[in-house]
């Protein structure tokens, strides 16, 4: 990687309908505590996707929007599978997470194309998923458990290849058990809130994984406070967090 | 049996109505319109025919909008029923319309997910659009869904007087159908139309305003427009003297003005002086004394927009800044708008992260390099601020509520 952490901010007037902006700000944020140098590239829906950044960020968007999305990461699907292969990151929510599989559903339920870069099919679901969510990510990724908010109609099925970024322990996720999608440095997830606002460990995930650099902890007590909030609540709604919890601390 | 069976409709609903207001409940329109509907489920069409009716929709502005315009018409010498703040939907509007009155025109704020339940049965002759832009998305789905709905409005009755916001590309997309007047009022907050409402294209935009990049949809020219602090219509300039603050404010008069004039007849320099007494609207804007002696002003900040607008006018303020938040139902239970808020501009101020969710608010100051203390109580959180005065921006929940403390 070059000097500097290069964090490319995809689409942010179609798909940042949640905040998505947040997690760019997550981003350099604990890279630069770090001693990193970290810059924010917003591409707007009339540029082309650069190569070579380190982090790729794609949020969530209207459906209008994630078609028109759409057409501009199909043109640039090459651009970005060479950026994987060289080492860059890949972190996309909600929308943007469905475009990276092969179909996801247009607003009348009609299957459309994604970029393929991931095996996996959303469709429409017979109701909208909306409200807390907690994830227990599988123990070999090293993450503690992720809090976040979802808001959406999709569902998302996996193809056999791949493996989910964690098992749903409140709220929905991809519709049936499970949450996104992890493969190295490339994670989709329907967890907004922004989802690196409410988890840290996940961007210092995609910081240390495309910078190789083992990072150094970095505890933020009012961060700290805020995810124990937000983690019990949603075991206050109906979520069995007893065992989960054991490993709040833990990252 | 129709007529006894809207009566009675109306004689129950008004004693749940009374009984809400005695027992400290609420104001109690609300409640009881849900009783009178639920007896009568045609009220609505039969008090509808009873006065002349205007209903005025927005995402942000629509309370003050529809107390303007309320002023004037009465300043007007013009007999006006109107709903109480919060009580914008079916049933608060029947709550209103069932008060005994002698036939008036009847300026109804209506909630702009529930325009369409509101305008089928009372047939209102006049439609007022001020603005569409992303506003508690857990509840209301995203705004394309809203323009679509108020868009078969004006399909339906394409001879209706719709006065409506002309460079707002989803306000302009649902009202072309309609007779309409526009007013160039300005958008704050554009990035909820990105893309064109009629195909789907990327929206353009330039010193002309929208324009759609692939087929004709384009901003209107405007009848009347809003240039700064003044109120254009053809050659006149009028200066908008309110004493309401903000460019949000100056927005929302110009609209009332366009009201007055192309749909009352009466002239916009008499309807610009009937407003300019108005200070505080349903506790908006409202001043109160802090224990220390201070002045805190109360403002209702709920979405990115107005929060964007809140912001330009606490520029150059000295002044203590409480950011209170909740996340009920009334607020939108997800809280992931504060990052779309560039609260940024607040660096350097004292500021205070309070309400509910003060550490979603904290947690997004911190992000935004604002130096914050959190406190959850709004009013402990105004003694803990520093500045000459302070100004608590509150959501929805939190707006309500302190407004009831300080009453």
């Amino acid at each position: 990687m070059e000097s500097t952490l290069r964090i490319a901010l995809i689409y942010p007037d179609l798909l940042g309908t949640y905040g998505d902006r947040g997690n760019a700000l997550v981003l350099a944020h604990r890279a630069r505590a770090r001693g990193i140098t970290a810059e924010v590239i917003e591409v707007d829906a009339r540029s082309s996707i650069p190569e070579s950044c380190d982090i790729y960020l794609l949020g969530g968007g209207e459906d209008a929007a994630q078609v028109a999305a759409a057409e501009g990461l199909m043109l640039a699907k090459a651009t970005i599978e060479r950026s994987i292969e060289a080492g860059s990151a890949i972190f996309a929510v909600c929308a943007g997470f469905q475009l990276l599989g092969n179909s996801y559903a247009a607003a009348d339920g009609s299957e459309l194309q994604g970029i393929a870069l991931l095996d996996m099919v959303t469709t429409a679901g017979s109701d909208r998923i909306i409200g807390e969510v907690v994830i227990e990510p599988a123990q070999a990724s090293g993450l503690p458990l992720l809090t976040g908010f979802e808001n959406h109609g999709g569902r998302t099925l996996l193809g056999p290849g791949e493996a989910p970024l964690g098992r749903v322990i409140a709220g929905r996720g991809n519709g049936n058990g499970v949450d996104g999608v992890l493969r190295d440095g490339v994670i989709g997830t329907y967890l907004h809130g922004p989802a690196l606002a409410r988890n840290p460990a996940l961007a210092d995930y995609l910081i240390s994984y495309t910078t190789r650099i083992s990072l150094e902890p970095l505890t933020d007590d009012l961060v700290e406070q805020y995810r124990a909030e937000r983690l019990a609540y949603a075991s206050l709604t109906g979520a069995n967090l007893k065992r989960a919890t054991r490993r709040l601390h833990r990252g | 049996m129709s007529r006894a069976r809207s009566q009675a409709a109306i004689t129950v609903g008004r004693l749940a109505g009374w009984a809400s207001r005695i027992t400290g409940r609420g104001a109690g329109t609300q409640v009881g319109g849900r009783i009178m509907l639920a007896i009568d489920p045609g009220l609505l069409t039969k008090l509808g025919s009873q006065d002349r009716v205007i209903c005025v929709s927005a995402t942000n502005g629509k309370t003050t909008t529809t107390r303007l315009i309320a002023d004037i018409l009465r300043a007007a010498e013009i007999d006006v029923v109107t709903n109480h703040t919060g009580a914008n939907m079916a049933s608060g509007v029947t709550g209103a319309l069932a008060a005994p009155h002698k036939p008036s025109v009847a300026v109804l704020e209506v909630d702009e997910r529930w325009l369409t339940h509101v305008v089928d049965p009372l047939s209102p002759e006049l439609l007022v659009f001020g603005n569409l832009s992303r506003d508690q998305l857990d509840r209301s789905g995203e705004v394309n869904a809203i323009v679509k709905r108020w868009r078969t409005i004006t399909e339906a009755d394409p001879t209706r007087h719709v006065i409506a916001n002309s460079s707002d590309p989803h306000v302009v997309y649902a009202s072309l159908p309609a007779r309409v007047t526009w007013v160039a009022l300005g958008i704050p907050w554009i990035h909820d139309a990105t893309t064109c409402p009629q195909c789907s294209e990327l929206l353009t935009w330039s010193d002309e305003g929208f324009k759609c990049s692939a087929c004709t949809f384009c901003e209107p020219k405007a009848d009347y427009r809003l240039d700064g602090e003044y109120f254009i219509a053809g050659e006149r300039r009028i200066h908008l003297d309110l004493s309401i603050p903000g460019t949000w404010n100056l927005m929302n008069a110009a609209l009332a003005a366009t009201v007055a004039e192309a749909h009352f007849e009466i002239p916009a320099e008499v309807a610009i002086k009937a407003m300019s007494t108005v200070e505080v609207v349903s506790g908006r804007f409202s001043k109160h004394r802090l224990d220390d002696g201070r002045e805190a002003r109360v403002i209702l900040a709920k979405n990115p927009a107005g929060w964007t607008e809140v912001l330009n006018w606490l520029n150059g303020r000295d002044a203590g800044v409480v950011v209170a938040v909740n996340a009920h139902i009334a607020d939108g239970r997800d809280t992931s708008w504060l990052y779309d808020v560039n609260f940024e501009a607040l660096q350097g101020l004292s500021v205070v992260a309070s309400g509910e969710r003060a550490l979603d608010v904290a947690v997004r100051l911190r992000y935004a390099g604002v130096e914050c203390i959190v406190e959850t109580d709004p009013l402990k959180a105004a003694l803990a601020a520093g500045g000459k005065e302070v100004d608590i921006i509150a959501s929805y929940t939190q707006f309500t509520h302190l407004t009831k403390r300080f009453w």
